[in-house]
């Protein structure tokens, strides 16, 4: 297993290195122009001045080697200097700055992460939480008024998109019944019980409009796997032997169905770090998801390619940890 | 703008201040919401209006614009002019008096180096400064004594108040900036984020494209003001959640720029927590004719002056265009209280605009048929007009935005009536108003036979606004498509009046000539001017002192803005 993860984790470093080359090229060569949001009154030469110290007169390959410098060597230095009070990184190593805020990306990434966190990350996991009993239940009780329920519920969990629902929760709790803010306060410390309050209630709507989303997707998984499994040969034997139907479903084929949702869970964390675009600007909680759309639309190329390839970075990754734990979980399964 | 009357207008700003005076930090926190983020707090390395005006609260010019477009003295102790000395008689150079006693946040005193520093910081090379065009023809900036700044021009400037002046141009602290000259100005993350100002609040946390913290400075010139110990400046989301955090939920005290349709906004009012605020600048929405040929068999000659339109050269077909469109319809329609029709591509100030061209107020479908009837375009047997085999058909581009969308419609459907058969299209805002010569798409290619946009300029003084449609504007493949002309107008007359108005110096000459060059623009139809787009934001009923401001920075008098009880 181990001489397996290190050869995947050597493979993975030439498909990064493919993807990042992709990312840029894609971000790059779209039409679009970090000057284009700019008051008209702003006259052409200044804007062509500003393109140039923004560096867009380099050629493609001199600006993509930078960049790939940036990343893997100056920002790393830079970071540990941060981390550990180091001086590790001389004054010529330049960082990569966003052409919006002319400021370290990392910093903003930094500074970005924790809303991002709290709000995805919470909702993911309330997600999973929600969505494996109803999977369970569904599955075991197929065809029943709660499956159908269920059913219901996630189907519409899954087609109805995040701006409607959202905008639909903060119309009715926000703006007619007043009890959460519409309006996510990134600067909101908690440090007490008042405070972690203040912060449950304007986190409940953006995490309850991704929760759904989210169960929506995993119960249909859990339920699947588990019907699956119910039918198998070695229910019968258990039930055969006299084992409680508590046994049978939830340690027996509970165990084996999970095998399929915990790899499909492990490949959707990297997108809890890759933010809620949508959610995320519906509620101003101003996370990666928001910072991603602003770079985008304000063409902000070492914003949006740095984040690409962060996003890129995490997947590879996380593809890796699911098939390390499919074959934890399965013992039929062997990669050496 | 009244030059002469600037002094009187500054003591009237003073004599009409809110009676309700408290002292410093007393009314707590105003929460200001911009539904567009601010990136940075450096205005010299943005020029995006958010940036522009979240930096006001720090970061203050010499003279500013109040809500009517006079200039007053903001960190001068007066506006100089012709008559009080101020500027020499042949109109070279300036001479600004800081006020005595200024400080920055951190307590050192604003000198006339500071001043001088801020036209280096942005004229230094490899800067990238956004606002360099205020600093044009500045040859340099005396500080013969800590209170005085003598700017220096290599030609007449009958306009001298570029530099320093307005939200765009400000003072910024020399100490803070002198490492971050030149390629090295985005590297000073720190000064470009927290600025040091003198303006009433100092900023404790800046979160780009998110959220600031501000509060009160405690070095502020005005012992009394600002009223409210802090500010949370957040951004993000859109126009209309903006508008209802303010005006229904009463989670912020300001919304800037709810650019909402008229219903939405009545609406919100409705709930009774807010007031919604609306002014009128120089910003129209209009039309510009392709006055050269964008069909794509001319391959790199299309859309220059070598190519001549074919149809759209002709006056009569232009002014046929003017006239089906029914202006009041368009603001009922798409902007409500925050446009009025207009037939003028130069607006306002009051002085400089034209009442000669107000007949296209008045939609007339049958004139402009008749017109065009006249003019010898005859309609085909698809209604489409003909002239020896040149059908009226038009490719008619914008940028993607629901309301010039809704203009399309309506304008296509209007001029289809009188026998113009047109096509529409839409193009996505950020690579339409995109610099890149590469891209087939941009406004500055033109490559349609119409294309519509706003435009305006800062300040009160057109010169350079109107400086646009001069000849060698034109932008062509040689100038990499860079140029101001977006339609390729050329008139030696137009260029004489430009000239003229570039060494005159008195006021009412000058507004004759704007009005003149107006005129020219109007009279001849190049440019078909829609909506006078006015800025509209909200703010709750218990936020007290807010003047709209659309000369200069809406938040230019935040030093006076109150709690209402």
């Amino acid at each position: 297993m181990l001489t397996y993860t290190i050869r995947r984790l050597l493979i993975a470093i030439p498909t990064l290195l493919f993807i990042s080359l992709i990312i840029f090229l894609v971000v790059t060569l779209a039409p679009s122009d970090p000057t284009a949001n700019l008051p008209l009154s702003i006259p052409s030469e200044v804007r062509a001045q500003i393109r140039e110290s923004l560096g867009l007169n380099e050629p493609l390959l001199v600006r993509y080697l930078l960049w790939l410098r940036q990343f893997f060597v100056y920002e790393p230095l830079h970071i540990l200097d941060q981390a550990f009070g180091w001086s590790l990184a001389t004054d010529d190593m330049q960082r990569i700055l966003s052409w919006q805020t002319r400021s370290p990306v990392a910093d903003l990434i930094v500074q970005r992460m924790p809303q991002t966190l709290w709000v995805v990350g919470t909702s993911y996991i309330i997600g999973v939480l929600i969505a494996l009993p109803i999977g369970i239940v569904s599955a075991y009780r197929q065809y029943s008024w709660f499956d159908q329920v269920g059913t219901f519920v996630s189907m519409a969990g899954f087609s109805v998109p995040t701006f409607f629902t959202g905008v639909l929760l903060i119309v009715i709790f926000s703006v007619q019944l007043g009890w959460f803010p519409s309006i996510y306060d990134t600067t909101h410390e908690v440090t007490d019980l008042a405070s972690f309050w203040v912060q449950v209630k304007q986190m409940i709507m953006p995490v309850a409009v991704l929760a759904l989303y989210n169960a929506a997707q995993i119960s249909r998984f859990m339920r699947a796997s588990m019907l699956d499994n119910l039918n198998q040969d070695y229910v019968r034997t258990a039930r055969a032997k006299g084992l409680s139907e508590q046994v049978v479903v939830l340690v027996h084929v509970l165990r084996n169905s999970m095998i399929p949702v915990v790899t499909v869970i492990a490949l959707g964390v990297p997108t809890v770090f890759g933010g809620a675009i949508i959610t995320e600007q519906v509620f101003k909680v101003n996370g990666i998801g928001q910072l991603l759309i602003i770079a985008i639309q304000g063409g902000d190329v070492p914003t949006v390619q740095t984040l690409t390839f962060i996003f890129a970075v995490l997947i590879v990754l996380f593809n890796l940890v699911a098939d390390v734990l499919y074959g934890l979980l399965d013992p039929r399964i062997r990669y050496d | 703008m009244k030059l002469r009357h600037a002094l009187l207008g500054a003591a009237a700003t003073l004599a009409f201040a809110p009676a309700a005076m408290a002292e410093r930090g007393s009314d707590g926190q105003v929460n200001i919401i911009y539904w567009q983020a601010p990136s940075t707090m450096n205005p010299y390395l943005s020029g995006g209006t958010k940036d522009l005006e979240a930096a006001s609260l720090v970061l203050e010019p010499l003279a500013r614009y109040d809500q009517d477009g006079n200039m007053v003295p903001w960190l001068a102790e007066t506006i100089p002019t012709v008559e009080n000395g101020g500027v020499t008689e042949d109109l070279t150079s300036i001479t600004w008096k800081l006020k005595p006693g200024l400080k920055w946040a951190d307590g050192s005193p604003v000198t006339s180096a500071d001043v001088k520093f801020s036209w280096e910081y942005c004229t230094a090379e490899g800067g990238g400064c956004a606002q360099s065009e205020k600093y044009n023809d500045v040859v340099d900036v005396e500080t013969p004594d800590e209170l005085t700044v003598i700017v220096r021009f290599g030609v007449a400037k009958p306009f001298p108040y570029g530099p320093f002046v307005g939200a765009q141009a400000p003072v910024i602290q020399a100490a803070q900036f002198a490492e971050c000259l030149g390629a090295k100005a985005p590297e000073c993350t720190d000064a470009n984020f927290k600025p040091q100002g003198t303006g009433p609040f100092t900023v404790v946390d800046f979160r780009p494209n998110d959220v600031i913290q501000l509060e009160a400075n405690p070095n502020y010139r005005d012992p009394e003001k600002p009223a409210f110990a802090s500010v949370l400046f957040k951004g993000g989301g859109d126009a209309t959640a903006a508008g209802r955090s303010v005006l229904e939920t009463s989670e912020f005290d300001y919304a800037w720029n709810l650019q909402l349709a008229p219903d939405v906004l009545a609406n919100m009012v409705s709930a009774g927590n807010g007031k919604i605020v609306s002014g009128f600048g120089t910003l129209v929405e209009r039309i510009l004719i392709n006055m050269t040929d964008p069909s794509p068999e001319l391959g790199d000659r299309r859309s220059t002056v070598d190519t001549p339109h074919p149809f759209l050269t002709d006056m009569a077909v232009r002014q046929a265009l003017s006239m089906a469109i029914d202006r009041e319809l368009l603001v009922e329609i798409g902007y409500g209280d925050a446009g009025r029709p207009t037939c003028n591509v130069l607006p306002a100030p009051e002085i400089y605009k034209s009442t000669a061209n107000d007949g296209c107020l008045v939609q007339d479908i049958e004139r402009a048929k008749a017109l065009l009837d006249e003019a010898g375009w005859v309609p085909g047997p698809d209604g489409v007009r003909a002239k020896d085999g040149v059908r009226l058909s038009l490719l008619y581009q914008t940028s993607t935005n629901a309301v010039r969308q809704d203009f399309q419609a309506l304008i296509k459907q209007w001029w289809e009536e009188i026998g113009v058969e047109t096509e529409l299209r839409n193009i996505d805002a950020s690579v339409f108003f995109g610099g890149d010569p590469g891209s087939p798409d941009t406004f500055q290619k033109f490559y349609a036979d119409v294309e519509m946009y706003a435009n305006n300029f800062d300040g009160t003084d057109p010169e350079s606004y109107m400086a646009n449609w001069l000849c060698k504007e034109i932008p062509s493949p040689e100038t990499q498509w860079q140029g101001n002309n977006i339609n390729r107008y050329c008139s030696e007359a137009y260029d004489a009046l430009v000239a003229e108005m570039a060494v005159t110096g008195a006021l009412e000459e000058r507004a004759e000539l704007a009005k003149a060059m107006n005129d020219m623009l109007m009279q001849e139809y190049v440019i078909l001017p829609l909506v006078d787009r006015g800025r509209v934001s909200a703010h709750s009923n218990t936020l007290g002192g807010v003047v709209l401001n659309t000369w200069d920075s809406e938040l230019w008098n935040v030093a006076d803005w109150y709690r209402i009880e």
